[in-house]
């Protein structure tokens, strides 16, 4: 049974992903990109990591789907159609499949107790988190305790994302508790903010 | 930007369950699956629901510029504070066992924290983006 499902989410992920290449305009591509998330994430739950489902649906699906609605809201909906195709790409694209698959091929096999990834630290996790830090999901117990670490610096990441498109997207002047008080700021930054407003109006 | 009757009923009907839902995968994150990177994406999604239907100055009375924006740096802040208090109480950087008389209680009350200080920063930097767009494209 959940081969077959399996099966089927694996089908739709690769025709989503053809429609996705055939698709011009860039709505259809976000919306297509949207279900291509929710698949993934049923992917997800089916191999019982239903942290990166949620993750998934939530980030993938949802907000990426609406942030990438507001940047086409700025620009134009339409893909710049490229009549001929160039032999170079397809090759490359090719070539790198192949050498994935190939290195896939020597992976040990899907679900092997065995493999080196369950024998070096994943033991110690499922044997000990739940004593050292009372959390029933060793998921979460990883990524705040054993790995604050990483997630202290995925947080830093999304820090300095967030500033660096509000930066781009605002401007420099209009910075501090809102547009109400355009002026506020000193006078070095007006050249290129009143540039921007006139190039998107 | 007012959309139609159903959107708005139902924007209102929904939107106390989501935000439900992101306190739920938030402090329930230690038993089930979720934590504070899904909360606050679903609270930003909540916010911005308001900001679809009923417009940026409804939505701008629940999560105005100035609080989101000092959401953003407020939860790194609450992270790496969590570490630099462990470190002044002569553990490592992020070692929660200092945190309480006990340290098991220590690691829990630590990941809650900054579970807390991944949520702002996560909701602060997906609202302020929305806003951002929809600021510049008008």
């Amino acid at each position: 049974m959940e081969a077959i499902i399996n099966m089927a989410l694996l089908t739709l992920l690769a025709l989503v992903t053809v429609a996705i290449i055939a698709q011009r305009s860039l709505i259809g591509v976000v919306i297509l990109a949207s279900i291509y998330s929710f698949l993934m994430a049923s992917v997800m739950i089916v191999l019982d990591a239903v942290d990166v489902a949620l993750t998934e649906a939530s980030v993938g699906a949802g907000i990426s789907t609406v942030l990438l609605l507001g940047a086409l809201h700025l620009t134009k909906t339409r893909e710049i159609s490229v009549p001929q195709t160039k032999i170079g790409p397809i090759l490359l694209s090719l070539a790198v499949g192949v050498a994935l698959v190939w290195g896939a091929l020597v992976l040990p096999p899907f679900g092997d107790p065995n493999a080196p990834i369950h024998l070096h630290v994943a033991p110690y996790y499922l044997r000990e988190a739940i004593i050292e830090t009372h959390v029933p999901n060793i998921v979460t117990a990883i990524l705040a305790d054993y790995r604050g670490f990483d997630t202290l610096g995925e947080t830093t990441v999304i820090f300095t994302a967030g500033i660096g498109v509000l930066l781009l997207l605002r401007g420099l002047r209009r910075r501090g508790t809102g547009s109400e008080r355009p002026e506020s700021d000193g006078p070095e930054s007006d050249g290129p903010e009143s540039d921007g407003k006139e190039g998107s109006r | 930007m007012n959309g139609d009757l159903i959107q708005r009923v139902a924007t209102k009907l929904l939107l106390p369950f989501i935000v439900l839902f992101a306190l739920y995968v938030q402090f329930h994150g230690e038993t089930s699956p979720g934590g504070g990177f899904q909360a606050g994406v679903i609270i930003a999604a909540g916010v911005i629901l308001v900001s679809i239907t009923f417009g940026q100055t409804t939505a701008k009375k629940i999560a105005p510029w100035g609080l989101v924006e000092r959401m953003i740096p407020l939860g790194v802040f609450i992270f790496a504070g969590t570490g630099v208090v462990s470190l002044l109480s002569g553990a490592n950087f992020l070692d929660y066992s200092v945190l309480a008389h006990d340290p098991v209680h220590g690691h829990e009350y630590g990941i809650i924290i900054v579970e807390i200080g991944v949520l702002v920063t996560v909701a602060g930097t997906m609202i302020a983006l929305f806003y951002a767009f929809v600021e510049r494209g008008r």
